[in-house]
């Protein structure tokens, strides 16, 4: 905390007032939830949850796997595809344009990894989106990756999870991307129907064709505090009724109390949570 | 130019001749040379409804004469006996489901339906059914499944509504929970886009084992005003993002992702509902007799293949950095 020490004698500090905003810049946050001015430092080792209200920022992709997989060790799966832009999509950039920028921004091909390690233990297979990859939206990628994740779980009978964090369907892979829904639910069904658990984690956004595939279908469907869950989003829904939303719309505890969720559970309970339900189903 | 003034000014064109035919003094050079331009007129016609583009096809997948569920119903099946209600919360007017008969044999049909008039609109809620549609359209299907019934399927809509109660009833879970369920019902499933395929709201009802697209139907993702008001954020732009799209039957045949696309008659099925009728019977009877030879495993095996191998986009060649 040496930078908030300084700040409060500014009679010591040599350093131009103009001149230490820009050095302090990029180190702190405001929580958007209940405006807290937080160390970048604290908010990462505390697994992006604000320390005053709770409020759960959004966790990468790969921090999401070191949270819940044993000594953040797994082996990662179908790793190497990546979209070949069947449509060549093109709207005010080229897609191909937007893919590149993504996989430089992210460091990964696509918008999810599927990783095989273990959870409390239990051997899983756990898939995790990537919301910094164009909204974490849906394509040919995610959908064969999601796809083989369950066929992969069929065969091996390990249990599956998913954690989603997604606007849904990509606009760019067009209905190729739509078709992925019924893909991946295909290869659900079996697991079903195999009786191989399959968790769905519901992260802050899940919305549209993720929604309305994969993130509903668990045997048991957990969101985090606060996180906005849909079909629609809220935007489109607003438009079509021209009404202002309820508060707490679309959010996990409205789904909750509505009935299509299991349990919302804090991030930092949220691996304990999937272990037990792992014994229940499996022990 | 858009389709519709185009197709004016192409009829205006047809009563031109026709005035001209009635008007000019007859004798063998005018009589060929008003045969020349009757069938250069006739031409026209013919290459604008063969070149229509995507935005144009939109037009006419939308028109509001187009055939519907419940005209499908009458025009293709007899003894159609509707059936309603999910059993849970209500019966959802825009998707209709019943009893039929298909050349003697019974079946199930299930399909979005439109209204025509402003108060059937309003009745069948513009065709966007909330989760009490999808839900009743599940319960039939499993109960023609029970029975052994082959199931037909219309789709033709703006998508699943976007709407608070729709949300708040689970219309995500609605369509996740189709989409699983509908893939393991072990009877024929014969699928036919009729109208406008709109995303996860369409797919609901269009899992099978022979997706067919009449010729002018489009099949999206996404609307087109939809996409270019986030992609180009402006929904002027929704001739452009229909073409970038894909979203015609030609295109979706060429992707992999339907089966047969199937002719309307000259101008649209907008023309000609009978005719319309005509044709696509044809391709389901010989869908229907293939389909029925296959023992259910067989059917459900060929189905799970048919959609895993759909958008097969992707390549094997992303440098993985190691992690974990
Ligand atoms: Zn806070």
């Amino acid at each position: 905390m040496a930078w908030f020490r300084r700040e409060k004698k500014p009679v010591e500090q040599p350093t131009p007032p103009e001149e230490r905003r820009v050095r302090t810049e990029g180190m702190w946050t405001k929580c958007e939830a209940c405006g807290q001015i937080i160390w970048k430092k604290d908010l990462e080792t505390n697994w992006n949850v604000c320390p005053r209200c709770q409020h759960h920022f959004r966790l990468s992709a790969v921090r999401r796997l070191e949270l819940l997989l044993d000594d953040g060790q797994w082996v990662e799966h179908d790793g190497a595809l990546e979209s070949t832009d069947p449509l060549e999509f093109v709207d005010t950039r080229p897609y191909r344009e937007r893919l590149r920028e993504a996989q430089q921004k992210t460091g990964m091909a696509d918008a999810i990894l599927t990783a095989e390690g273990r959870l409390q233990g239990h051997p899983v297979l756990c898939c995790s989106m990537e919301f910094g990859f164009i909204g974490g939206s849906m394509g040919a990628v995610v959908g064969e990756k999601v796809t083989r994740a369950a066929e992969l779980a069929l065969a091996r009978r390990l249990p599956l999870v998913i954690v989603s964090c997604s606007g849904g369907a990509r606009m760019m892979e067009g209905a190729i991307s739509l078709m992925q829904m019924a893909k991946i639910c295909a290869a659900l069904g079996r697991l079903d129907r195999a009786r191989i658990p399959y968790i769905s984690v519901l992260a802050d956004p899940t919305t549209g064709g993720v929604t309305a595939s994969y993130a509903m279908l668990g045997d048991l469907n957990i969101a985090e505090p606060g996180a906005l869950i849909g079909f629609a989003g809220p935007r489109v829904i607003e438009q079509t009724i021209r009404q202002k939303l309820p508060e707490g719309f679309q959010r996990a505890e409205f789904l909750l109390a509505h009935g299509f969720l299991d349990a919302v559970v804090h991030r930092k309970e949220l691996k304990s949570y999937i272990a037990s339900a792992l014994d229940f189903f499996l022990a | 130019m858009d389709a519709n003034d185009r197709k004016r000014e192409i009829e205006q064109l047809e009563r031109d001749v026709e005035t001209l035919r009635r008007l000019v003094h007859k004798d063998a050079q005018t009589e060929a040379e008003l045969e020349r331009l009757r069938r250069e007129v006739a031409e026209l016609r013919r290459e604008f409804f063969e070149h229509l583009d995507a935005w144009q096809r939109t037009q006419l997948a939308r028109h509001p004469q187009r055939p519907y569920t419940l005209d499908f119903a009458r025009l293709l099946f007899d003894h159609f006996s509707e059936l309603h209600g999910d059993r849970a919360f209500g019966d959802d007017p825009s998707i209709v489901t019943g009893m039929a008969r298909f050349a003697g044999r019974p079946v199930l049909v299930v399909g979005h339906q439109k209204g025509r008039d402003t108060k059937q609109k309003l009745a069948r809620n513009f065709g966007m059914p909330k989760p009490e549609g999808y839900r009743k359209a599940l319960r039939t299907m499993q109960l023609a499944a029970k029975f052994g019934r082959p199931i037909f399927c219309f789709v033709d809509t703006p998508g699943a509504y976007p709407g608070v109660d729709a949300e708040e009833r689970g219309q995500a879970e609605a369509i996740a929970r189709n989409l699983r369920e509908i893939m393991l019902l072990p009877v024929p499933i014969l699928v036919t886009i009729t109208g406008e395929g709109g995303s996860g709201g369409a797919l609901a009802i269009a899992v099978g084992d022979r997706i067919n697209m009449l010729e002018n139907a489009i099949y999206s993702v996404i609307s087109p005003e939809g996409c270019a008001s986030i992609l180009w954020r402006d929904a002027a732009k929704a001739p452009q993002a229909a073409a970038a799209l894909k979203i015609t039957a030609n295109d979706m045949q060429q992707l992999g992702l339907v089966d047969e696309v199937v002719p309307e008659p000259e101008g649209g099925a907008h023309t000609n509902h009978e005719e319309t009728a005509r044709i696509l019977q044809e391709v389901l009877s010989r869908q229907l007799a293939e389909l029925v030879r296959l023992p259910p495993a067989e059917l459900l095996e060929q189905r799970y293949r048919k959609f895993r191998r759909m958008g097969q986009a992707f390549r094997e060649s992303y440098a993985v950095q190691a992690r974990g």
